[in-house]
């Protein structure tokens, strides 16, 4: 480690870093966005920035195979899953002013007290590690598909199947979780769960009421 | 490339989502801070990864193999949590958690939140049980 340190110039950023870097703000500016915007639509397309920043990050450290999975999973389908429960929960397009709820400025101590804390340890812990990105192996390069899938298939075999019962496993319960709140929801909501449910049903009802009757409206007046 | 600078991004991108998860009201807005800190810790395991492949200390890419597996795992819980939410949505017409106090002890105090609601909690509760 210490030929290493004296190798490299302390402060002196190579473009890698600076690239890195220059993303890497981009990709927390997104994130903050994302917490603490007020609109719940924007939130999710901010998140899109911040998975894509942090793609271009996997690239940087020349994990390609990573950075595409990322950019197929997370942003294309988890932020439109997110995007989808958005809109059947009938989050409200626009400014909601109760996004943030009471307790933001604990969260604001826990989080700024846990960011100091533990970017204080790993500054100090890895000051004088650095990542050989150039390719010492002759070449050969750690985060391309043909390594990744070589690695994936021959040492991870066995936690790579278990893996896909796990997804089977989340596929029939996400099935199940809705199936039986339908099969339950369309019977007591008539007698018993009346009360509570309207008690709470009441405000998104009225947000979402009068645009629902402007699109019949508009729909009717396409229609004539 | 120094270790410090994917390192000190994954804890600030961590705590960005830990800030989320604990100010949100919105229950979806939770989930995706959620991702957000997943996400750290797939930065994480990725630049650690790289630096203990490049250093010859690791021949089975288990930091890369550790990110697919968090990424697969990171769907299945979204695909299960947003399948939650959505429950949770139709049978209470909120997804906000801050309104979500079932299991919440009766403050016999101010009674501005414990008493109040007790009924329609109660009447709930036996709903889903039965």
């Amino acid at each position: 480690m210490t030929l290493a340190a004296s190798s490299h110039g302390f402060l002196s950023p190579t473009g890698v870093e600076v690239a890195f870097l220059l993303v890497g703000i981009v990709t927390l500016g997104a994130a903050v966005i994302t917490v603490t915007t007020k609109q719940l639509v924007h939130a999710a397309l901010w998140l899109v920035v911040a998975l894509g920043g942090l793609a271009v990050e996997y690239l940087l450290l020349t994990a390609e195979f990573i950075a595409w999975v990322q950019v197929l999973i997370y942003v294309g389908s988890v932020v439109v899953l997110l995007l989808f429960g958005l809109m059947l929960t009938r989050a409200p397009i626009g400014r909601s002013p109760d996004a943030d709820s009471g307790n933001r400025w604990a969260a604001l101590t826990v989080a700024v007290a846990a960011a100091a804390a533990l970017v204080w340890v790993v500054v100090d812990a890895f000051r004088t590690t650095w990542i050989d990105l150039d390719g010492a192996a002759g070449g050969a390069d750690g985060g391309s598909t043909a390594v990744t899938g070589a690695s994936l298939f021959q040492s991870w075999v066995l936690p790579f199947e278990a893996l896909s019962v796990l997804l089977l496993a989340a596929l029939v319960g996400a099935i199940v979780l809705s199936r039986k709140a339908a099969a339950e929801g369309e019977r007591p909501q008539g007698s018993t769960n009346k009360a509570p449910s309207d008690k709470g049903k009441a405000p998104s009802d009225k947000d979402t009421a009068p645009s629902g009757k402007d699109q019949a409206a508009s729909g009717k007046e396409g229609v004539r | 490339m120094h270790l410090a600078y994917p390192a000190v991004l994954s804890v600030l991108l961590f705590c960005t989502g830990l800030y989320g998860v604990l100010a949100r009201r919105n229950a979806i807005l939770v989930l995706m801070s959620v991702e957000l800190m997943l996400n750290a810790v797939n930065l994480n395991l990725v630049a650690f990864d790289v630096w203990l492949s490049r250093a010859a200390r690791d021949a089975l890419h288990s930091g890369q193999a550790l990110t697919l597996f968090t990424i697969a795992i990171a769907a299945a819980e979204i695909g299960i949590g947003l399948a939650i939410v959505l429950a949770v949505y139709r049978a209470r017409g909120t997804s906000d958690i801050d309104k979500l106090r079932d299991t919440a002890e009766t403050r016999p105090g101010p009674g501005d939140d414990g008493t109040e609601p007790a009924a329609p909690a109660m009447a709930e509760k036996t709903e889903a049980a039965a």
